[in-house]
């Protein structure tokens, strides 16, 4: 009876609703998933951790359910907070709203009645409510690792909003938030920024529509350079490849960025210890076929093809002195020395000192 | 061996021991001189400090005369159930100095059914320098019947502070000798002689080690495979399937542990939290027994994290045992008693190979590669290192 009288009072022209989605909202980086075209499902999957494409996507989907209705009213909840009668309540609707848009917050760590509910939701949805579901991708338990895949079959829209890992990604993702506010960016340009500014996609988006208004619209490297300087990431690895490959002062250079940046003193001592151990094993096994070295040591090809290059220039005895102080900086760095990032550049000097012995 | 009676029938070659102790305790028995208020029982891992506490606990609680070992008061003694002996046994890293305060609360009292108020610290080396102190004045004036008994693996400084060092009677146990070792495998446990023997020789003068190796056949293929590594040990490579081994096993060991123990924990506790109940308030209950949970968890890792470390340690005491023997071997031509005599003729292959030097060299890299996993540094690091050494010398 009530959702009859809903139905009567809310019935939206849908036509028009695909145009009035305002151009701010968009975001190219989310995929849509192509079976569901109709921007009405009565809900809505977001599948990642990445905060901002989530965010995003809600407010697109706030954005078109307020086009219709400008009254539209929005929730949100985390899932953990929840109980199904309060879901029940949340999306049951109302005699004087007529639009609502539930946000469900981490739903992967929804219980099994939970996910009962929103799965039942999905079943029987009721009209002019829109359940959002932002769910990481992963979950503890059964009931949350088991509901994207529920809600997928009961023809929910799937809004892919994955961690962005691959550098190729980011770059487009930086492009992609350039055009949006009408700029342009050079490649030399996003590389730097990328480099000052770090992988956090909040930040980058800040960034590149600050540039956008402060350069008027084409970003090139200059511009880059006079707002952002310095580099925002620096990680153990780096420090490492660069140790084992007998760049010093690269080396050096890193790990000052690294202590700068606060990176803890014991993960650049695991990379160390990890960057030696790797070259050892690769040089001790002996071949040069990294598909095989690859399959003997129970490492990924491309560590062993890395490796490889790596190995080249040291000899046995250096290896050994290697181990040697990576396994003293573990200590060091452990407390047994007053200063953990003197002890760590000292590691790195005697790294670099012992690639160079031979006898 | 031959006044091994009565409760002093566990102790393992501590003649000398056991001879002063149960002097004691007839001078305690008989009202006359002779008994001390504080004693520090010191001695290696394994020869059976606490057993030695617990023993003249017995003695000094008897009803029926000196430690008959078959009175109520011996038994409950030994087992730790007498009303009036208090065993401090440190589960965590060290003993707190709230702990000691109450126990010197509870040590000021009289007797309530024995004869003696007793209080045993087992591990007087985990006091912490508070802890120590608070113990002090009680220590060297205690009431009429009451009696400390410390247990610490020596009295150097860095073990017992030298305050509460000077304030006790010492008794030295020594390591007891292979014989009596298997003696006693044979005699309490039923084991055949001839594994008894093999056991009693090769554990170190552990007891705990030499019934485990006797017993428990995992043990053992443990053992030999942490001294086939010496000999292992010819091309780079081999350092890594053998950091491999070494580490691997430890990990294996540990986890097989606490996969027996975790879960069962787990569902005790959840049991405890009531879990799978229904009804109102059960989310409630259900979110404080999730944060109990992952305390426990927490619990459980750091046991496992020190089980591993344990089971590693052994291992390399093991090794360092094998290159003393070699150092011995080239030393003295094996003249003394080896660690290891079933791998006597490894020890001596490798004493034609290696210079004294270089087997000390080795021995020591051994050495610091335990005090360095006891810093923390990640296991496999440590291993690495000491193993790069024990194969380039």
């Amino acid at each position: 009876m009530k959702s009859g009288l809903h139905r009567t009072t809310s019935a939206p022209p849908r036509a028009n609703v695909v145009s009035r989605v305002p151009d701010g909202c968009a975001c190219e980086n989310e995929r849509v998933a192509p079976s569901s075209t109709t921007p009405q499902a009565p809900v809505r999957l977001l599948l990642g951790e990445e905060e901002l494409l989530v965010e995003r996507a809600v407010e697109r989907i706030l954005a078109a359910q307020r086009a219709q209705d400008a009254a539209a009213e929005s929730h949100r909840q985390r899932v953990s907070e929840l109980t199904p009668p309060e879901l029940a309540e949340l999306v049951s609707p109302s005699l004087f709203s007529s639009a609502r848009v539930i946000v469900l917050e981490g739903a992967q760590d929804t219980n099994a009645e939970l996910a009962a509910a929103i799965t039942g939701f999905a079943k029987l949805p009721a009209d002019g409510v829109v359940l959002v579901v932002a769910h990481s991708g992963g979950g503890r338990s059964k009931a949350g690792k088991e509901l994207p895949g529920a809600l997928r079959k009961l023809g929910a829209e799937v809004v892919e909003c994955a961690k962005v890992t691959k550098p190729a990604d980011r770059e487009k993702f930086v492009r992609d938030e350039v055009r949006r506010v009408r700029g342009s960016i050079d490649g030399e340009a996003v590389a730097t920024l990328i480099d000052a500014v770090g992988t956090d996609l909040r930040e980058l988006a800040a960034a590149a529509s600050q540039l956008v208004a402060d350069t008027g619209g084409n970003v090139d490297a200059a511009a880059v350079r006079r707002y952002h300087n310095g580099k925002a990431e620096v990680t153990g690895f780096a420090v490492a490849e660069k140790a084992v490959t007998g760049d010093r002062a690269g080396a050096l250079e890193a790990l000052r960025w690294a202590m700068n940046l606060g990176v803890p003193h014991v993960l650049v001592a695991d990379a160390l210890a990890d960057a030696v151990r790797t070259v050892a094993r690769v040089s001790a096994a002996g071949g040069s076929d990294p598909n095989r070295l690859a399959s003997e040591l129970g490492m990924p090809p491309w560590k062993a093809r890395k490796a490889l290059r790596q190995a080249r220039g040291w000899h046995s005895s250096g290896l050994a002195a290697a181990l040697h102080a990576t396994a003293d900086v573990n200590a060091d760095v452990k407390g047994v020395a007053a200063s953990a990032a003197y002890a760590l550049e000292r590691a790195v000097d005697r790294i670099v000192v012992a690639r160079g012995t031979r006898h | 061996m031959t006044n091994r009676t009565g409760v002093w029938v566990d102790l393992v070659g501590q003649t000398e021991a056991v001879a002063e102790l149960s002097a004691a305790a007839s001078a305690a028995a008989g009202g006359t001189g002779g008994m001390t208020h504080a004693w520090l029982f010191t001695g290696p891992p394994g020869s059976g400090r606490s057993v030695v506490a617990r023993s003249f606990a017995a003695a000094l609680q008897c009803t029926e005369g000196e430690g008959c070992g078959e009175c109520s008061g011996c038994h409950t003694a030994i087992a730790g159930t007498h009303a009036d002996v208090h065993i401090v046994e440190p589960e965590g890293l060290s003993i707190p100095v709230a702990q000691m305060r109450s126990l010197v609360q509870l040590a000021a009292r009289r007797p309530s059914a024995g004869h003696w108020q007793v209080v045993i610290i087992s591990d007087a080396d985990r006091l912490t320098e508070g802890a120590a102190n608070a113990l002090l004045k009680a220590v060297e004036e205690p009431p009429d019947r009451t009696v400390f008994l410390l247990c610490a693996p020596s009295d150097h400084p860095d073990d017992v502070s030298v305050t509460i060092r000077s304030r006790c009677r010492v008794i030295n146990l020594r390591t007891p000798p292979a014989e009596a070792i298997a003696e006693v495998l044979t005699n309490r446990d039923g084991i055949d002689p001839e594994t008894a023997s093999w056991a009693g020789s090769v554990c170190g003068g552990h007891i705990g080690r030499a019934r485990r190796l006797a017993k428990d056949p995992e043990v053992r293929e443990r053992r030999e495979s942490v001294l086939r590594i010496p000999g292992s040990l010819r091309r780079p490579a081999d350092v890594f399937a053998c950091v491999d081994q070494l580490v691997g096993a430890a990990e294996s060991e540990a986890s097989s542990m606490s996969a027996a123990r975790d879960d069962a924990e787990k569902a005790a506790l959840r049991t405890a939290m009531g879990a799978g109940g229904s009804g109102k308030g059960t989310a409630a209950a259900e979110r404080s027994a999730k944060s109990a949970e992952r305390d426990l968890e927490k619990r459980q890792k750091s046991r496992a994290t020190r089980a591993q470390r344990d089971s590693l340690d052994l291992a390399l005491v093991d090794l360092a045992g094998f290159y003393r023997d070699v150092l011995a071997t080239k030393a003295t031509g094996a003249h003394v008693t080896l660690n290891h005599p079933d791998r006597a003729r490894d020890s001596a292959t490798l004493a034609g190979q290696l210079s004294a030097a270089s087997a000390l060299r080795r021995i020591e890299a051994i050495l610091d590669c335990r005090e360095a996993i006891e810093l923390n540094v990640k296991p496999r690091i440590a291993v690495e290192a000491m193993l790069t050494t024990l194969q380039r010398g």
